[in-house]
């Protein structure tokens, strides 16, 4: 340890430490911009210039080492003098028109000028004109004339994002931050940018000039979409969300969000938000009242079935699965075989901060940049400090993170393959095999489990959806899980659009009860829920944290939440133990008293671990990020970024070549009962007789399930007109 | 062909005639006999460092710090890569010492750069060449061959257990790029922007390697240094200042070129070499060190010795060796606004006070020079320049300052006519005979 | 619009004298030797060095931009830049600068309606003391320019 002395107060701090490292640990602020503790040194914007004895020129707090006695003064005279001189320098070329700037009262150049800047301008120049530019749906570069040049956003993009998707072109007064020509901003974790710049420059597109800072009421909330279980500050106006930012919190989502939690909220004021209860007569959709369409959904829900959303609430799965009915809340998987086999919840393994700990993993079957975004950036922090990631997967997209090895097969052979990982694993001193969401959807999900289980290391699963663990902590499956569920005559649906969300058909059902916040043309009766933001409830993450939260908004129109419309349909249906009065009653029930780490395990036992081959041409099939679930899919600035282009048949040159196709030429693709016309894309990382496919999207919806053998045959133009 | 002529104290630049820059004709005159001498003998890398000290070679690209000790920074025993790298990134204003080096006696530089890789146990070595020298650029690349010919670079070198490689790269037009730990990120294949220092390179430079830096000028000396002895060049030279030192005479003098003179000689000797002031006029001032050096009047200049002590005495310091000699007709405020412009043209924009202080310094003097100055824009200045200056990554914010703040002390009359008179002092008139007044508009014209 | 196999060639020469993990570092050669053959970097042309270097696009498309001697634009057959830095003013680069405008009937930034010349202004080339200098499209170096030999250089350059 080093001591040092800033201000007069002593403090000791590991070596290796900087003087803003020391400065933080006493809580006294030094001025600055481009430094961030999540991002490398910069030292470019020098507003940290502090005095150091001895030090012949005031030094910059964030990247001066601190030495052994070392004596800083952050706001003597010399250091004062030159903070309030690079501020001057700052505002020279700055628009100083804050009353129309977007970032107006939450910028930290206004905040700091309070402090640090004169009360009038020696400059008389012209100031620097940068021109705006169009960078995508996400992030809006309307006023580069802002930027200070402290080059937060291209270190976030190199360091964090994996993908440098902004650089500073140019070079002195007409440096300047830009996209590649034609370029757009949207990888993964875009969004990130706009928290991080401290100015105007990068704001948020689908935000700006909607409301100002002052007006917006903060409610914190938890992220719906992935395990991960991101903090959320939801900001509201007007009973309206506005806007969603990360709250920092470092053992789940540190300071970032994905951009599916950032942007998501778009859909919550969607046209296509259901507001009152309707009815099917006569194969038309009718408005109702609420009593009206509980009594309809109560007389037709007899010998049923209920299929819940991992994305629901802890509150919701327990009620849900307590209708007396089998339930099931794993929509995408295929391989029931493991239930009653496993010792406790599947889970991650470990806690999520954990995984920086690492020195070798496997992942097995994960589209991870996209199923999970900032497990991945964990993943590529850790890589690059010397983590070796391996993969084991049927396609070979880019993590943008360095890979040890991996193994590309077709879904058959992934479970043969994860032996050949043995040795690599065990040469670790600490490693795992994290299970990804294709493993988890795959036909032989529990033989991979088990084989994974056999290697010897730890096991973990990336949780696909937000309630991924919770569905297991509310009871479900019950009742058989879904293959009983999918036996029933009539259904109820909890907060999801079934032939996207589902790999499952529900065609089979003759009566079904929706419970959807969005509009929908499944279903005999539908009923408007909550979405997260209108309703309070539990999410269980993929590492097990119980996060609950509370209604941001009033519920929309006539939505109610779901666990008070699951509440009433039990009473309706004079079943025992419906009598909650609060979310926390149904809370407490649910847990028990239980500790929820009490319950995960990722041991299974009794599992034969032989493949089955399959014959023909196999279907590889993702849920792309923003088609997978009701709210991703409903937003409109995600839906226009890169990662919602419609689904492609993809596959390598030789699968091209023996069917006579092009990239570009058009694939009738048929599996079961159902067939997509797609458009041919090549990607010659793909396996042998394998087609990537989406799911989750409407032209992909009448395939069968997403695995599996389908026939793929060229389109002929004749045919295609 | 006749000989180009130095001056008589020259040795690196001695026996040249243009033409006779290839290996056997580098070899007819002595060279690579050090190199040779030093794998024959097995001479110490400790004890080469050590004559390399006594020899009190300084830094030859402006810094100049001891050679020797800078050597000595060096890990030798640190395992893996390291680099030597030579910087042939000559830019600053005045300095045009390198280019002559590289095409006219480029195995002086390769010969240097070999028996420094051999000191510091590097396994390669890099010459960053100034890109608007391409010519140079390609006749060094052709040096090399002929040496990875003649076995003194590449594996196993004459025989030894001593392996390294060499490569130029070229710059492409970037001053800063000539600030070295620019120039490193540059040979990454960045921008050249200024590191912040520490790491320095000794311990985390190029690729994150131990990386030592030199001039062309420094390598160039080495083997001579190591034929004849530290003691010899320390004696050409003055204690502390040893051995002899290109300076590029340019300016307002009758004969404008290189002089290789021993460290010590007094200006007033080197300005005769350089036939004297051009036309017979009177001498006003000289920058001595190149254009980020403070300017110094004629009568201080006439009273000082070339060397970096003196002229550090003097007010101002040797540099790179560039000596900018002005005579009685030239406008300072003119001088000063070119001057300014190069630095507002040069900022690599990475840090604040120089991104936007070299632009604001640049348009205040333009403003003095096209007679729309105002008298408070003389303390603006000087603020202005001491609010850049010290508070940068690297030096440029530094040298874009000092040049104002020596102008202004040693000239204030003229900025102040200017001022007063919105006409020039010197020329009577403000009209643009030389300097960039109205070359160009200051605003920002292209983005609007 | 691809480069020539001779051009990847000589990027091939350049890439090989980096360590086999620094790719990048062949970008400035990579990129002289896309101009030399386009005569000017269009946003393909990095955007294929990108390609064949494996770096981020933006990050060609920076070093592009920071080096001044990199062509974004089309530019005249010769593009011509005189140094006008304060030594070469003094030794008379001005002078050549005005009568190069006057012959050629431009200003600097402009190119000739023939499209023959590009005339750019200069910052330090390091050759101070054989002023006036003038660079011919970045490579041949023409000093000592009186009047006299900027009139021969031109007419020299079809």
């Amino acid at each position: 340890m080093l001591k040092v002395e800033i201000d007069g107060r002593e403090v000791e701090v590991p070596h290796g430490s900087t003087v803003m490292d020391a400065t933080n640990k006493l809580g006294i602020y030094v001025p600055h911009f481009c430094y961030h503790r999540k991002l490398s040194i910069a030292a470019n914007c020098r507003m940290c210039l502090v005095e150091v004895e001895k030090a012949p020129k005031p030094l910059p707090a964030c990247a001066t080492p601190v030495t052994d006695g070392m004596k800083v003064k952050t706001a003597s005279g010399v250091a004062k003098k030159a903070q309030n001189s690079v501020m001057e320098f700052l505002l020279i070329n700055h628009p100083l028109d804050c009353p129309i700037c977007d970032q107006g009262g939450e910028c930290q150049l206004q905040d700091l000028a309070v402090g640090y800047g004169g009360s009038s301008s020696r400059f008389e120049e012209d100031k620097r004109v940068v021109l705006h530019k169009d960078i995508g749906p996400l992030v809006a570069a309307e006023e580069m004339s802002r930027c200070i040049q402290c080059t937060r956003c291209v270190r976030f993009g190199q360091e964090v994002a994996g993908v440098m998707e902004l650089g500073m072109i140019g070079r002195g007064e007409h440096a300047e931050i830009v996209a590649f020509v034609g370029k757009s901003v949207d990888s993964e974790l875009s969004g990130n940018m706009i928290d991080i710049c401290p100015v105007g420059a990068l704001t948020s597109k689908p935000f700006r000039y909607s409301a100002r800072t002052w007006e917006l009421a903060r409610r914190k909330s938890v992220s719906p979409h992935d395990g991960l279980g991101s903090n959320l500050v939801v900001q509201v106006k007007q009973n309206k969300v506005m806007r969603v930012l990360p709250l920092e919190n470092e053992q789940v989502n540190e300071c970032w969000l994905s951009d599916k939690d950032r942007f998501s909220y778009e859909a919550l004021n969607s046209e296509e938000r259901l507001a009152a209860p309707m009815l099917r007569k006569d194969g038309r959709w009718e408005e109702t009242d609420w009593q009206t369409a509980l009594e309809f959904a109560v007389k037709g829900l007899k010998d049923f079935g209920v299929l819940a959303s991992p994305h629901a609430t802890l509150e919701e799965l327990f009620l849900a699965g307590k209708l007396g009915a089998p339930a099931d809340f794993r929509l995408r998987h295929s391989d029931f075989s493991g239930d009653g086999k496993r010792k406790g919840i599947p889970w991650l393994g470990m806690p999520i901060a954990d995984l920086a700990k690492l020195d070798r993993v496997l992942v097995v079957g994960s589209f991870l940049r996209k199923d999970h975004p900032l497990i991945a950036q964990r993943l590529r922090q850790a890589a690059k400090r010397g983590t070796q990631i391996h993969v084991l997967h049927s396609v070979d997209d880019d993590w943008l993170m360095k890979i040890a090895s991996r193994k590309i097969v077709s879904p058959a052979e992934i479970l043969n393959s994860i032996s050949s990982f043995s040795d690599i694993l065990k040469g670790g001193k600490n490693a795992a095999i994290l299970l990804g969401n294709f493993a988890q959807q795959h036909p032989q999900a529990a033989s991979i489990h088990a084989a994974a289980q056999a290697i010897g290391v730890k096991v973990g699963f990336l949780g696909e959806a937000a309630n991924s663990v919770g569905g297991y902590v509310a009871g479900l499956p019950s009742g058989g899980g879904l293959p009983e569920v999918l036996k029933k005559k009539a259904l109820l649906l909890l907060n999801m659009d079934p032939q996207l969300d589902c790999a499952h058909s529900v065609a089979g059902a003759k009566f079904i009860v929706n419970l959807s916040a969005f509009k929908s043309d499944v279903g005999d009766v539908l009923l408007p829920i909550a979405p997260f933001t209108e309703t309070a409830g539990t999410f269980v993450s993929t590492e097990g944290r119980v996060q609950g939260f509370h209604a941001t908004v009033r519920p929309l129109a006539d939505a109610r939440p779901a666990w008070k419309v699951l509440r009433v349909l039990g009473n309706m249906l004079g079943l025992p133990g419906f009598e909650y009065e609060t979310v926390e009653q149904v809370r407490d029930a649910c847990l028990a008293g239980r500790e929820v780490a009490g319950l995960l395990s990722n041991e299974i036992s009794g599992i034969r671990t032989d493949a089955k081959p399959v014959q023909g041409i196999q279907r590889i099939a993702d849920v792309p990020i923003y088609f997978a679930d009701p709210l991703a899919r409903r937003s409109p600035p995600l839906q226009r970024t890169r990662d919602a282009q419609a689904p492609r048949a993809w596959m390598n040159a030789k699968l091209m070549q023996s069917l006579g196709v092009k990239p570009g030429g058009l694939v009738l693709v048929k599996q079961g009962e159902g067939e997509a016309g797609l458009v041919v894309a090549q990607d010659d990382k793909l396996p042998d007789d394998c087609v990537r496919v989406a799911a989750g999207h409407a032209s992909t919806a009448d395939l069968g399930p997403m695995f599996g053998a389908v026939s793929v045959e060229k389109i002929t133009t004749q045919q295609a007109a | 062909m006749t000989m180009l002529d130095y001056g008589p104290d020259a040795i690196l630049m001695t026996g040249l005639d243009g033409g006779n820059w290839r290996l056997k004709d580098y070899e007819a005159r002595g060279g690579y006999a050090a190199l040779k001498k030093i794998i024959a003998e097995k001479i110490k890398p400790e004890d080469l460092i050590a004559d390399l000290k006594k020899s009190g070679l300084r830094g030859r690209g402006g810094a100049g710090f001891p050679t020797g000790l800078k050597w000595s920074f060096m890990p030798r025993a640190f395992p893996g890569a390291k680099y030597v790298v030579c910087n042939s990134d000559e830019g600053e204003p005045g300095t045009c010492k390198d280019r002559d080096l590289l095409r006219y006696n480029p195995h002086s530089v390769i010969e240097g750069m070999i028996i420094a890789g051999y000191a510091m146990a590097a396994t390669a070595g890099y010459n960053y060449i100034h890109g608007e020298i391409w010519e140079t650029y390609e006749r060094y690349e052709e040096a090399l061959k002929e040496a990875y010919a003649a076995g003194y670079v590449g594996r196993n070198i004459l025989g030894s257990e001593f392996s390294y490689e060499m490569h130029a790269h070229a710059g492409y037009g970037a001053y800063i790029c000539g600030e070295e730990t620019a120039l490193l990120e540059s040979l990454e294949g960045k921008k050249g922007q200024p590191r912040f220092k520490p790491p320095f390179p000794a311990s985390y430079g190029l690729y994150g390697k131990p990386t030592t830096i030199n001039n062309t000028e420094t390598f160039a000396a080495v083997p001579w240094i190591v034929r004849n002895g530290g003691d010899a060049f320390l004696a050409l030279g003055k204690p502390n200042n040893g051995g002899t030192k290109l300076f590029s005479v340019t300016g307002h003098v009758a004969k404008p070129g290189n002089y290789e003179v021993k460290l010590g000689t007094p200006f007033a000797k080197l300005l005769e070499m350089a036939g004297g002031m051009r036309g017979g006029k009177k001498l006003k001032a000289v920058i001595p060190g190149g254009s980020s050096m403070p300017v110094l009047p004629a009568e201080i200049m006439m009273k000082t010795d070339m060397d970096y002590d003196s002229i550090a005495k003097a007010g101002s310091m040797l540099g790179s060796g560039a000596v900018i000699v002005m005579d009685e007709t030239t406008c300072m405020v003119r001088a000063l606004e070119r001057l300014s412009y190069f630095y507002f043209e040069e900022s690599c924009g990475q840090c604040t006070p120089c991104r936007e202080g070299t632009g604001w310094l640049y348009r205040v003097v333009h403003r003095i020079e096209t007679g729309h100055g105002k008298m408070e824009d003389l303390a603006l200045l000087d603020n202005v320049a001491d609010n850049i200056a010290g508070r940068t990554i690297c030096a440029l914010g530094d040298a874009a300052a000092l040049p104002v703040k020596s102008f202004l002390k040693h000239y204030r009359q003229e900025f102040v006519h200017h001022i007063e008179h919105r006409n020039c002092l010197v020329e009577k008139e403000i009209e643009p005979k030389w300097g960039r007044a109205g070359a160009h508009s200051p605003s920002m014209a292209k983005a609007a | 619009m691809t480069l020539s196999v001779d051009s990847m060639k000589k990027i091939d020469s350049e890439v090989a004298k980096y360590p086999a993990d620094q790719k990048q570092s062949a970008v400035m050669g990579a990129l002289i030797i896309a101009q030399d053959e386009k005569g000017w970097l269009a946003t393909e042309t990095m955007d294929e060095v990108a390609g064949i270097l494996g770096m981020a696009p933006v990050a060609v498309y920076e070093v592009a931009t920071f080096y001044g001697m990199y062509n974004l634009k089309p530019t005249g057959k010769h593009k011509l830049t005189i140094c006008t830095c304060l030594p070469c003013g003094l030794q008379g680069s001005l002078d050549a600068a005005d009568h190069l405008k006057a012959r050629l009937g431009i200003d600097f930034g402009e190119t000739t309606g023939d499209g023959r010349f590009t005339l750019k202004e200069g910052e330090c080339m390091g050759a101070c003391a054989m002023a006036p200098v003038i660079l011919v499209n970045n490579k041949k170096m023409h000093d000592y320019m009186s009047n006299e030999k900027i009139d021969v250089l031109l007419r020299e350059l079809k």
